[in-house]
């Protein structure tokens, strides 16, 4: 699995935070999400999959 | 006459607290881009497909100029929250808009809000024990509901929790599209404007550890900040938001989940199923409100309908959630929907700035409900929780509980 992540969408929601803090994390100054992990090992992918569809600003890419 | 051919009254008749009125599914069905007449008179557009709502909410030639001199007025006068001035202090598109909300969004991150949990557990547990002591039946919404979220955004903001009935009134005033002459709007929100203005001329002075005085001490536009004006309007929209909103949201998702005591029970059983029973009942929410109006600036399609440049569409969230092409049994309350992209929150780059917040209050108030009080039930029957009427926010009047 490859995560990727668009800044410029980010809306700084935090879902994916809330749901794989693993993965994801947000920016302390402006709440933009940080990626943690790219590939995230196999035991995180139902988690990135509900994060990126979840997501709001539609900020988050997930390709096997 | 086929619903298409209607202009339906908006928002829709419905006496049911919890249940949705008949006319979203034929309207989703047949019926996508309907005609509506506002509580003013003027005309507009209802969406109501998952689809749509998700493109409109998130399409920035959607704006939320509202106050354009062709724009339907959604109440008689014009006031409310979605036509005010104010609301055109703060920026609505672009890259400034971004930059406004990337100033406030660090307070408002998961990692905040995952340390705001002590904290509101004890304001919750406290409020809990105050509503036990005074004896059933209780008004959860009174004891709970609404205090609560309130004292969490005082907190947040640096305002004395003391002044709450005021912001209420306040706040009543902006979200009530009905209720209120606009005399009495304007009153109320020069009153507020006062208030706002004292207070930061307070924190100018003296400043304190609270998200004004960080917007303050960040400095004016020319180092990065906001003006004066724009704080203070944020300030008033924050408190706002943070008043009506979760604080009626809590009444509705726990009279949700106990109105069919399974889920309660399911609930007690398996406490992990917190985090996607919130998301649930965010999205079957079925008395959410207004939804989002939009005011179109160019001309463009919607589910092959042409709207003109200058309609002025209304997104219904709660219609949207319902729908069975994007939510499998989408009727149906599943506590462990997963995932759930729901749009109680909005979609796109204005998508709720307060939602890790609202998720966060909504999660430790069912942690610290189930735990405190697991014989919690309703003492009226589903058939007699009554709505707030005419608000943009929905909400139940009161609710009732025993435990």
């Amino acid at each position: 699995m490859k995560v990727t992540i668009d800044e410029d969408k980010c809306c700084g929601a935090g879902q994916c935070v809330l749901i794989a803090p693993e993965v994801f994390d947000q920016r302390d100054e402006d709440g933009i999400v940080v990626l943690l992990d790219a590939e995230p090992g196999a035991d995180r992918h139902a988690a990135v999959h509900e994060a990126a569809a979840v997501c709001p600003a539609f900020a988050i890419e997930v390709s096997e | 006459m086929s619903i298409d051919e209607q202009v339906l009254p908006y928002p829709i008749p419905n006496d049911a607290a919890l249940r949705p009125p008949a006319e979203w599914a034929e309207l989703r069905g047949t019926c996508p881009v309907a005609h509506v007449e506002l509580p003013s008179g003027d005309r507009a557009r209802l969406l109501t497909r998952y689809e749509d709502v998700r493109q409109v909410l998130a399409d920035p030639r959607f704006t939320r100029q509202l106050n354009a001199p062709d724009a339907a007025r959604l109440s008689a006068d014009g006031g409310g929250v979605f036509n005010s001035e104010m609301a055109m202090i703060i920026p609505d598109s672009g890259e400034e808009h971004q930059h406004w909300r990337r100033l406030v969004s660090k307070w408002f991150t998961a990692k905040r809000m995952n340390a705001m949990r002590p904290a509101m557990a004890r304001i919750a547990e406290d409020l809990i024990d105050e509503m036990v002591e005074r004896g059933a039946p209780g008004d959860l919404k009174a004891s709970l509901g609404f205090p609560l979220p309130v004292y969490v955004i005082c907190d947040m903001l640096g305002v004395p929790a003391e002044d709450r009935d005021r912001f209420s009134y306040w706040s009543d005033t902006l979200l009530n599209l009905t209720r209120y002459g606009k005399d009495e709007t304007e009153a109320a929100q020069a009153e507020f404007f006062q208030y706002m203005t004292d207070l930061l001329a307070g924190k100018r002075a003296e400043p304190g550890d609270d998200l004004l005085s960080e917007l303050i001490a960040a400095g004016g536009p020319e180092n990065g900040g906001l003006d004066d004006l724009q704080i203070l309007v944020t300030g008033m929209a924050l408190l706002v938001a943070g008043h009506e909103t979760t604080a009626n949201m809590i009444g509705k998702m726990v009279s949700m989940l106990l109105a069919d005591r399974s889920r309660w029970e399911a609930l007690l059983a398996d406490r992990s199923l917190i985090r996607t029973t919130v998301e649930e009942s965010l999205r079957l929410d079925a008395n959410s409100g207004f939804g989002l109006p939009r005011y179109l600036k160019e001309g463009t399609e919607v589910s092959g309908v042409e709207l003109p440049k200058g309609t002025t569409v209304i997104c219904s969230m709660a219609a949207a959630n319902r729908d069975e092409s994007a939510f499998e049994a989408a009727e149906e309350f599943d506590l462990t929907r997963s995932p759930n992209p729901h749009l109680a929150f909005g979609a796109g780059a204005h998508s709720c700035l307060g939602q890790a917040l609202a998720r966060t209050e909504l999660q430790v108030v069912l942690e610290v409900l189930l735990r405190k009080l697991p014989t919690l039930e309703l003492a009226a029957p589903e058939a007699e929780l009554e709505r707030v009427e005419g608000l943009a926010v929905g909400g139940l009047r009161t609710v009732p509980v025993r435990w």
